[in-house]
């Protein structure tokens, strides 16, 4: 599945449109802990969040998932969005809670496997 | 930051490749730069994904302590057919306790720190987990280092995995 594909299903608007969304969805990681998510998320996952901060971005790259989708609501500020298109990292917003998102997440990606 | 060898790297890895970048302590918005980049020489090496994999965690990790803690450091690379050296030297406060230090979930990281995610205490344990050879050293009022080796024999003996 692919982050596209996701963007209805997660409510989410996408913020930075200048990139693809056909980028491969593989599983996901939920975190707002940056070290943590060094360690675990992996290839391929869509990492949802409530940081927004510009080192999400960085973390993103070096672990590449797929994108990040930050919820609640929240909005990360220009200086992040716009390192996000440089390296080339999708960010979506939501106003849905990480529990939500992580539940639409896992039917849909378990749905497509079966 | 910068110094590094950015240039265009030859593919058959026959001889070694090295670089540093200074790093600006309290500097988060150039966080993840030096490692970055590391990761995309690793990258044009062809070297296996794996073990960039690991290598890039454990330098970001180590870029990021120096940001968080010290006043300023440099962060070299030594890039061998046989491995990759990491070694991170800060002028900071350095560590009293290390043994404390490397304990999953200790952190003296201060509050604003933690609110952007960071402070978990899982950047040393995360270092050590993601590097074959692992050696911390530090003087309080002085600095520390952190050296690194990543073996580049898929099969290293001492891997240890990080799930
Ligand atoms: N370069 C350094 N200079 C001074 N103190 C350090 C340095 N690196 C680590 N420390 C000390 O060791 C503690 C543990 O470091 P570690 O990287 O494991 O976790 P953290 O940085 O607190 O949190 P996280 O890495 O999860 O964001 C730090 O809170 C700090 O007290
Ligand atoms: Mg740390």
């Amino acid at each position: 599945m692919t982050i596209k594909e996701l963007v209805e299903v997660l409510d989410a608007e996408v913020l930075t449109p200048e990139l693809s969304l056909d980028l491969e969805v593989k599983g996901g990681y939920v975190s707002d802990l940056l070290s943590d998510v060094m360690a675990h998320a992996k290839e391929g996952d869509l990492w949802i969040t409530l940081q927004t901060h510009l080192n999400i971005v960085a973390v993103a790259s070096l672990k590449s998932v797929s994108g990040i989708v930050v919820v609640n609501n929240r909005r990360p500020g220009a200086e992040t969005l716009k390192k996000a298109v440089e390296e080339g990292i999708p960010i979506l917003t939501t106003p849905h809670t990480s529990f939500e998102i992580a539940g639409r997440l896992y039917q849909f990606l378990n749905a497509e496997k079966v | 930051m910068k110094g590094g060898s950015g240039a265009v790297l030859n593919k058959s890895m026959e001889k070694n490749y090295e670089g540093s970048f200074h790093i600006v302590g309290g500097d988060f918005s150039r966080a993840g730069e030096a490692s970055t980049e590391l990761k995309s020489i690793l990258q044009s090496l062809g070297i296996e994904k794996e073990i960039v994999r690991r290598a890039s965690i454990a330098t970001f990790e180590a870029e990021m302590n120096i940001i968080i803690y010290a006043t300023a450091g440099i962060l070299r690379y030594v890039i061998t057919p046989e491995e990759i050296r990491i070694i991170a030297e800060d002028m900071g406060p350095g560590i009293e306790d290390i043994e404390l230090a490397m304990q999953e979930g200790y952190s003296t990281a201060p509050e604003w720190v933690r609110e952007m995610g960071w402070g978990s205490g899982m950047g040393l344990p995360n270092m050590k987990k993601n590097s074959d050879e692992f050696y911390i050293d530090s003087v309080v009022g002085e600095g520390t280092r952190v050296e690194m080796v990543i073996r580049r024999q898929i099969f290293s003996e001492g891997r240890s995995n990080d799930h």
